[in-house]
């Protein structure tokens, strides 16, 4: 049975989300990671914890979180007033719930190509006439790029599969914040099995393709190939 | 060369380096066994790692002074550095890897010149992984002398070589010297090297200097035949240095 256009736009919009959520992740994300791996700093082991929270928390209690942090009586109800920014079940909050629950996947990824790469190759680079910004760009960076590829990749498939958070902060409006883990809850819940296996279907393909995608370029990365 | 290293001092652990010396090179060898602090004094001159205390004056360049807080930033110091892994960026091809530093004029008289030196002309689009240990060598020292540095620090270069390849690689290391009157600092562990190539030997134990001298004043030839350092020198690291 080919999928119905409803389908079809909740999986559009749960790709477009989920690739919204991971680029916006990704240039905080590597910062942070390089962060990490290279150097050493007061309260490095605190913003490491912080950051893989969203990994071992149930995603409601994150959502939870979430809610309390950007709802009217948080600094949500500021951006309402102040920037006429409403966050709260809007495609605002998917793309916040997203966010948040894929960022510990890229940066610990992104971390772990950081801290494989040969610190000798960064200081060379330097004697050469480098400056630090130049060695990042053009030592550590492309030596790292097929980590962070998976990193991003691998959180890219996360954000996709995003429920728990998502469901609290955006609810499902069919059209607006639907998504395709939250649509295969409704058609479970209102008894459409047929429905809600072509949506597991559509998940199960593009959660495969992703991780197989990740786990080839990990393998590269640690072949040094 | 004139290179003043002036009360500098660091402790990491229970290793404490101390040194207050002038080298003069033109080619100066830096010897000792490990644990010595070879590798942390070239470090603190490159500008890689903060030294406690003193000064570094190269000529009469400020390079550190703890006192006033001057540390020139290892990009600034203008001094090039082959470490003993050669550190070839993995990502780059040989012409790329030797146009990283290059301060010579990228295609003309100086990279030519260079290219021609170390006769690796005919390996300048090779990935540098395909590389033998030889070229691999040759292609960091050319690296090295295109960024035009003011000094050069060998950090034990030819450690990874057999005998053979290092009796080919000696030779350019002498053309480096010749040609471009580049000072160098040498660090082996082989005292051969050390006699071959230096002017200068600083002998160094437990991060502190116990010789400062000519290689002939430092080292004498056994009956083996190979050179190990004279008696009034010698500890049980020292004697049986390997040549």
């Amino acid at each position: 049975m080919p999928l119905s256009s409803a389908e079809w736009q909740v999986t559009w919009f749960s790709l477009c989300v989920a690739g919204l959520a991971t680029l916006a992740n990704l240039v905080p994300g590597i910062a942070l990671a390089w962060l990490l791996a290279k150097k050493s700093w007061r309260g490095k082991s605190l913003v490491e914890t912080a950051v893989a929270l969203p990994l071992v928390m149930p995603p409601v209690a994150t959502g939870l979180i979430l809610l309390k942090l950007f709802g009217r009586h948080g600094l949500g109800g500021w951006l309402e007033q102040y920037a006429g920014l409403e966050i709260i079940f809007t495609w605002k909050a998917v793309l916040l719930a997203m966010s948040v629950m894929a960022f510990p996947l890229l940066v610990r990824s992104a971390r772990v190509a950081f801290e494989m790469t040969n610190p000798r190759l960064e200081q060379v680079a330097r004697t050469l006439g480098a400056g630090r910004l130049r060695v990042f760009f053009t030592i550590s960076l492309p030596l790292a790029a097929k980590g962070i590829i998976a990193g991003t990749v691998l959180s890219f498939a996360r954000a996709l599969g995003e429920f728990g958070a998502t469901f609290l902060v955006a609810g499902n409006i069919p059209g607006r914040t639907s998504v395709l883990s939250v649509a295969i809850y409704n058609e479970i819940q209102l008894g459409r099995d047929g429905h809600a296996f072509q949506l597991l279907g559509v998940s199960v393909f593009f959660a495969f393709l992703f991780l197989w995608l990740s786990e080839g370029l990990l393998r590269r990365q640690r072949n040094g190939l | 060369m004139n290179l003043s290293l002036q009360n500098l001092s660091l402790a990491a652990g229970t290793f404490h380096l101390e040194l207050n010396v002038n080298l003069s090179g033109p080619v100066t060898g830096i010897f000792g066994p490990s644990g010595s602090g070879k590798t942390t004094l070239l470090e603190i001159v490159l500008g890689l790692r903060p030294a406690a205390q003193g000064r570094i004056l190269f000529h009469d360049r400020l390079l550190l002074d703890t006192s006033k807080r001057i540390h020139v930033p290892v990009e600034q110091r203008g001094i090039g550095y082959v470490p003993q892994d050669l550190a070839l960026f993995p990502h780059m091809n040989v012409r790329q890897n030797l146009r990283y530093g290059c301060r010579r004029d990228a295609d003309g008289a100086g990279f030519t010149d260079i290219v021609e030196l170390f006769e690796i002309g005919a390996l300048l689009e090779r990935p540098v992984t395909l590389l033998s240990g030889g070229e691999k060598q040759r292609i960091a020292f050319a690296r090295a002398l295109l960024a035009s540095p003011r000094l050069l620090i060998l950090d034990e270069p030819l450690a990874s070589l057999d005998r053979t390849l290092k009796m080919k690689v000696i030779p350019y290391l002498r053309k480096i010297q010749e040609k471009f009157q580049v000072p160098m600092l040498y660090v082996s562990h082989s005292a051969e090297e050390i006699v071959s190539l230096c002017d200068e030997v600083l002998l160094l134990r437990a991060g502190r200097a116990a010789g400062l001298g000519k290689p002939s004043d430092l080292f004498r030839l056994s009956n083996e035949p190979r050179y190990v350092l004279r008696n009034t020198l010698a500890s049980p690291d020292h004697g049986n240095t390997q040549v």
